[in-house]
């Protein structure tokens, strides 16, 4: 299902959210690095920590940090 | 003669395993034309030897880094027989992402499913027979820090060595893909190739460089061909999901692990950075008590009765006395120097590989993120900063993991401004002769500065030298673990052993020649100002009068540290008193220095030109003469600003 709302960036989620990868929007090697480590299209993510500095993640149970510039350019969704 | 490679991500126990397999029969070198180190082991079984190679810890195996050119290259040219992939049993899907990659090079696999036992406890269930069976490789559990399954991951590596199969992956990229890849096959099906067609077909999808250089086509076969790399990724994943949907079993509940919370407190926004340089401070100053006060002195002791008992027996075997001198002054003082130190190096050596095996280095790469990104850095630049306490060479090498050229360089750059191993006793020496009542603060203070100074001058070379955004960061952060003993022990020992062999070459050899320039011309009294050495520094001198240090003697000690720093005390001694260190070394700098010129002159050795070693490596990382002079000239001009400033503020201020 398509969706015309507006899309949800990472850095927009609470510690404790769950969401899914939808479109990364960085660089060539940021995003190709991004996908290898398992952030590819519709996986599955939880937000652990985002205050300041880079924001955690979990992905099933493994956690990464990624810096904000990075996680800006990342759109999920619910 | 058999091999087998042991592949696997950073953090999936590999060179725990690598240890548990090959023991103490292990010998460290470089890949040749790169600076990726080479691990290699071998185990004897059934009367055959086994040799293992460790490849470098990668999460792919395309051409990202040369760290995972490297570890491609090996697999499909240096035809290893068999492969072992370390798998995160804790961490399956993104382990087996780089399975999947091995798969398609058609290697013969085996899985060594390591840390089943954390799994375990995190309740994570894994059919082991259906994973096995879907992969198509033996899956072995394992759980290297207790040397467990280690023995069955051998008899299934050995059978599978002396099995003939073709190992064919199953992965469907999508029709569109495979059709793909099915045409380009057809097309290279007439070159002769090293490597495996149906793999060469897929790096072409994915863009792969290396490929496409390799090949030496010309860009019109790079513009016939799309560039599927996401897709193809996404495949994989797919791939894998439709295994672990089947055979991994994650726990429902997301109880909160004991990881969670020490993060909780360890990255928190206002309590990261104090405990950071809280575990920092602590580290040195353990590094001081248990390697200075409680060892090295034994030590000492130990060489100075070397020192006279060979003396003594040069006499009676009545050899000449520039031979007795050689031995004596030269050899004797020069190494003792540094092997007195290594107490020290072992203690700091032992405390940062607990802090990397226990998972807090990746914290602190995480905390120090914002500081770094202030500075036009990113946070994992700071882990080569902290390899660089132990040593230059290391901390300029372990640069390599930043992606980024502008930040590599920056970050090779500044590396020197980290205060290394050799430098100790140049402040032990200064110290026990003037704060012996603040070492541990002096030193951390020294180190602080150290940090200060390389930031300041990467924030400017961001600004000027090296415009542009800084890089992405991206970071895995391991759960905590434990680290085992024997781990930690090993990762000294190949620390201080290298350290060691590098005293008995590089620095017997800078002994024996300042020791010759200390004799010449013949006649004159050795290390005395008249000697060539002596000139070299009445020479030098007057630069350093500005510092409070500008005497020929100090002088001497700095231009004998661009060749290595472990032989500043050692001339300083030959000069001072005629003894390699001791009571009369420290009482000798006690009336040829003041509290505040010791300052400058800690300071001066602190941040000017990188030894010899250094730049050496710094050469073959930037593959540039003009850097690596670069990095020797303004480091010395930047020590010697700041000695200066210390010395004249500290003057003006009424300090001595």
């Amino acid at each position: 299902m398509k969706t015309t709302l507006k899309p949800i960036y990472l850095t927009q989620l609470h510690p404790g959210d769950n969401c899914k990868v939808n479109k990364i929007c960085a660089g060539y090697n940021a995003t190709r690095r991004l996908y290898e480590m398992g952030l590819n299209t519709g996986a599955n993510i939880k937000v652990v920590k985002n205050d300041i500095g880079p924001i955690i993640l979990s992905l099933s149970g493994n956690k990464i940090a990624i810096g904000r510039g990075l996680a800006e350019k990342i759109i999920v969704e619910n | 003669m058999n091999t087998i490679a042991l592949v696997g991500n950073p953090n999936s126990g590999k060179t725990t395993l690598f240890n548990a397999l090959t023991g103490s029969n292990q010998r460290v070198g470089n890949w040749p034309g790169v600076t990726v180190e080479k691990k290699e082991g071998n185990f004897k079984f059934n009367d055959v030897v086994y040799n293992v190679v460790d490849l470098p810890g990668t999460y792919s195996l395309g051409s990202f880094s040369e760290d995972e050119i490297v570890a491609r290259n090996y697999i499909l040219k240096g035809h290893p027989n068999v492969v072992i992939n370390v798998v995160d049993a804790t961490n399956i899907e993104r382990n087996l992402y780089l399975t999947t990659q091995l798969l398609e090079m058609g290697a013969k696999v085996v899985i060594a499913l390591n840390m089943i036992d954390e799994a375990n406890t995190k309740n994570i269930k894994v059919d082991i027979k259906t994973l096995s069976q879907k992969l198509g490789t033996p899956v072995i559990p394992t759980v290297a820090s207790k040397r467990k399954g280690i023995d069955k991951l051998i008899d299934e590596a050995v059978e599978l060595i002396n099995k003939d199969i073709d190992y064919k992956a199953n992965i469907s990229y999508g029709e569109n893909i495979d059709k793909e890849i099915k045409s380009l096959k057809g097309l290279l099906s007439k070159k002769n190739l090293d490597y495996p067609h149906q793999w060469i077909a897929i790096k072409l999808l994915e863009g792969d460089e290396y490929i496409y250089q390799m090949l030496n086509e010309n860009d019109t076969l790079k513009n016939q061909i799309g560039n599927y790399e996401l897709e193809i990724i996404d495949k994989r994943y797919e791939f894998i999901n439709n295994i672990s949907n089947l055979t991994v079993k994650l726990p429902e509940d997301n109880k909160e692990t004991l990881t969670d919370k020490i993060d909780k407190i360890i990255t928190n926004k206002f309590l990261g950075l104090p405990i950071f340089a809280l575990i920092m401070f602590a580290v040195f100053e353990l590094t001081f008590v248990i390697g200075e006060d409680l060892l090295g002195g034994i030590i000492g002791t130990g060489i100075e009765i070397l020192g006279e008992n060979l003396e003594q027996l040069l006499i009676y075997l009545s050899s000449p006395i520039w031979l007795v001198s050689f031995f004596t002054d030269g050899v004797i003082s020069g190494l003792g120097a540094v092997v007195e130190f290594i107490p020290l190096i072992l203690v700091l050596y032992m405390l940062m590989g607990f802090l990397e095996d226990s998972g807090y280095m990746a914290r602190a790469a995480y905390v120090m993120d914002n500081i770094m990104k202030a500075l036009g850095l990113q946070g994992k630049t700071f882990i080569s900063m902290i390899i660089g306490f132990g040593c230059n060479v290391p901390g300029v090498m372990a640069t390599r993991t930043l992606e980024d050229k502008r930040d590599r360089m920056i970050a090779i750059l500044i590396n020197p401004f980290m205060s290394c191993g050799a430098r100790i006793p140049i402040y032990l020496l200064f110290i026990s002769a003037f704060f012996p009542n603040n070492g541990g603060l002096v030193l951390f203070s020294l180190y602080s500065l150290g940090i200060i100074v390389a930031l300041l001058v990467a924030k400017i070379f961001s600004k000027t030298l090296f415009k542009g955004e800084p890089s992405y960061f991206i970071m895995e952060l391991p759960p905590y673990r434990l680290p085992t003993p024997r781990n930690v022990l090993r990762n000294m020992w190949d620390n201080v052993s290298e350290f060691l062999k590098r005293a008995g070459t590089t620095i017997l050899i800078v002994v024996t020649m300042l020791w010759i320039l200390a004799i010449l011309p013949m006649g004159v009294e050795p290390y005395s100002q008249n000697s060539l050495l002596g000139g070299i520094g009445t020479f030098i001198a007057p630069i350093f009068e500005p510092a409070g240090f500008g005497t020929w003697e100090a002088s001497v000690g700095l231009f004998s540290g661009i060749a290595a720093k472990e032989a500043v005390v050692a001339i300083l001694g030959m000069i001072y008193a005629g003894v390699e260190d001791g009571v009369q070394l420290t009482q000798a700098i006690q009336t040829a220095f003041t509290p505040l010129s010791a300052v400058s002159f800690m300071i001066m050795t602190l941040l000017y030109t990188p030894c010899a070693a250094t730049l050496g490596t710094i050469k073959k990382e930037t593959n540039s003469y003009k850097w690596t002079i670069f990095s020797a000239v303004y480091s010395f001009v930047i020590g010697w600003i700041m000695a200066v400033l210390v010395f004249q503020i500290g003057s003006l201020l009424g300090f001595s």
